[in-house]
């Protein structure tokens, strides 16, 4: 198992900083598994994963960890209500073909979700937009339209949207800009990358 | 066929109750074993042979003097590593490699042959948990398993869930689709048909089903290679001859590679046992065993478990790895799940392939 010392990308520091020790954790688009492995060596977390990408679920598998190779989209079914303590969905939001019925499969698995996504309404985007007239490649969104796998782009104020139409609480929010964590205010424009913590 | 001194053999010290309702008296199981047992008895694994396969994993055939059929993965310093774990690979009852099976002698002093009863998957397990129990091992460390021997190793973990701590299921299914069952009949009907069958009982005699069985292998040795394989290792080309014969002989590589795959066969393997073991695989289906969910035959298991398929075997699709980690997924079992690309279709469990081999080594660790 990789050493925890391993640093995690922001979003998932918030995260493993908010999971309490001894709960079980879905991540769904878990990749290489830097996550769970953070969990199940400093928390005691029972973590589980899924993973799209053979090679990253090979990746995971042979350092230890539970994961699944399978599809968010539709292999969420098979797990019972609240059978989770924690559902994460970490930058995979807007790969979804239907991020509204993902959301809805991540709180009824979890009893709390983590949904992580680079916000496209920050003002890097916009300048791109508005100025360029062409689809935006920044640091948070490095891959060209035509070859992204981000089908479905969100900004925060649309997320918070689709969490209220979908009864779910918002119970904290994480903004960040690059490595460094920034404040509420003016999140739409200001953060390039969401971290919402949910429950329903 | 006496290979019985090849092996160690555990008598098993009660009659075998049998899913058939009948029960095998005076069975025995052979078996080898590597490695060193643990003074807790903490670090064995035992590996489930597929429908032809034996004990033999990890040392030569006694019959073809052929390495052990996954000498590749279990040895010293390997992924399933001789030097720190207990690795048992026992004879699948119905078998004829040393443990019981139709061409043992029943109390009568005769070979069983049809006389023997048909069995199960359940039954085969309980043979082995009759072995552990002989061996005084109350939990493996793991079991593990591919094609019929997955089969082994989902029913110990779904019938006896404290036996096996990790359960490591390659290239399997929880059940025989219409399209196993065909194919294993294809090859039945092959026997039976061999007049040298003689219903079964041909020990004594002469001669046996050995043309029955070539062709009984021969159509089951195709379903576990994958086209792409075919193509690729065979192709159109013609075997030693530059031209077509006009004939009926082998004059496709491809033909004379299944001729030699059937006869080599028949040397090492009784037909009886070919009939009774595909018999057991055709029974098997563990969600029936459990109410028709597949989850129930998982409520409330402790072992971790991992399915490993590859994405050109048409005999245990991708799909039915996939549908007993949903399975698994809604018993709450903690399970891993990776489908691997190989080009050689079902066969490639047992063929070199470094991912698997890291996630094997992974998930025993």
């Amino acid at each position: 198992m990789t050493l925890p010392s391993q640093k995690l990308r922001p979003d998932l520091a918030a995260i493993a900083a908010r999971v309490k020790p001894g709960t079980r954790v879905l991540d769904i688009g878990c990749g290489n598994g830097a996550l769970m492995a953070e969990l199940e060596t400093s928390s005691d977390v029972d973590a589980r994963g899924m993973e799209l990408n053979p090679e990253l679920v090979e990746r995971c598998v042979s350092r230890g960890l539970s994961v699944v190779q399978g599809d968010a989209n539709s292999d969420l079914a098979n797990y019972p209500d609240k059978a989770f303590d924690y559902a994460i969905l970490s930058q995979t939001l807007q790969t979804a073909t239907r991020p509204d019925l993902i959301l809805d499969e991540l709180l009824r698995v979890g009893r709390k979700a983590f949904v992580s996504f680079p916000n496209f309404a920050h003002w890097r985007t916009r300048a791109a937009l508005m100025f360029g007239g062409r689809m935006p490649v920044t640091r948070a969104l490095p891959v060209s339209w035509y070859e992204t796998t981000n089908i479905h782009h969100v900004t925060v104020d649309d997320f918070r949207e689709l969490a209220k139409a979908k009864g779910a609480t918002i119970e904290r929010e994480w903004f960040f800009s690059g490595e460094k964590q920034i404040g509420a205010p003016a999140s739409n424009w200001r953060a390039e990358f969401a971290v919402f913590e949910l429950s329903r | 066929m006496n290979v019985a001194a090849a092996s160690k053999i555990h008598a098993i010290p009660h009659d075998l109750p049998l899913d058939s309702g009948q029960a095998l008296v005076g069975a025995q199981i052979a078996y080898e074993t590597y490695g060193e047992l643990a003074e807790d008895k903490s670090n064995a694994i035992l590996i489930c042979h597929a429908l032809t396969g034996d004990q033999f994993v990890a040392s030569d055939h006694p019959i073809t003097g052929k390495p052990g059929w996954w000498e590749r993965m279990v040895g010293p310093g390997k992924q399933i590593d001789t030097d720190r774990y207990y690795v048992i690979c026992a004879n699948v009852i119905g078998s004829c490699m040393g443990s019981t099976g139709p061409a043992s002698v029943n109390s009568g002093g005769e070979p069983y042959a049809m006389g023997f009863p048909v069995i199960t998957i359940r039954d085969m397990v309980r043979g082995l948990v009759a072995l552990l129990d002989g061996l005084g091992i109350e939990q493996l460390h793991a079991v593990v398993g591919g094609s019929m021997g997955g089969m082994q190793a989902l029913s110990l973990a779904a019938n006896w869930p404290e036996r096996a701590a990790r359960v490591l299921v390659i290239a399997s299914t929880a059940r025989h689709s219409a399209q196993n069952i065909a194919f294993h009949e294809v090859g039945r009907q092959a026997i039976m048909a061999d007049p040298a069958w003689s219903g079964g009982d041909y020990y004594a005699g002469e001669a046996s089903p050995d043309n029955g069985l070539a062709v009984a292998r021969m159509a089951a040795h195709i379903t576990y290679l994958s086209e792409e394989g075919l193509t690729e290792k065979f192709g159109r080309r013609l075997q030693d001859r530059d031209s077509k014969s006009f004939g009926f002989d082998a004059d496709f590589q491809v033909e004379s590679y299944l001729r030699y795959q059937g006869s080599g066969f028949t040397q090492r393997f009784d037909a009886n046992s070919y009939l009774y073991i595909t018999r057991a695989m055709d029974y098997f289906d563990l969600a029936e065993e459990h109410g028709g969910k597949l989850a129930n035959a998982f409520e409330g298991t402790s072992a971790r478990f991992c399915l490993i398929s590859f994405d050109t075997d048409w005999l245990y699709p991708t799909s039915e790895s996939r549908h007993i980690v949903h399975a698994l997924n809604a018993a709450g079992a903690k399970v891993s799940f990776v489908e691997l690309s190989a080009p050689n279709g079902h066969d490639s469990f047992l063929l070199p392939h470094d991912q698997l081999d890291r996630v094997v080594g992974g998930f025993i660790e």
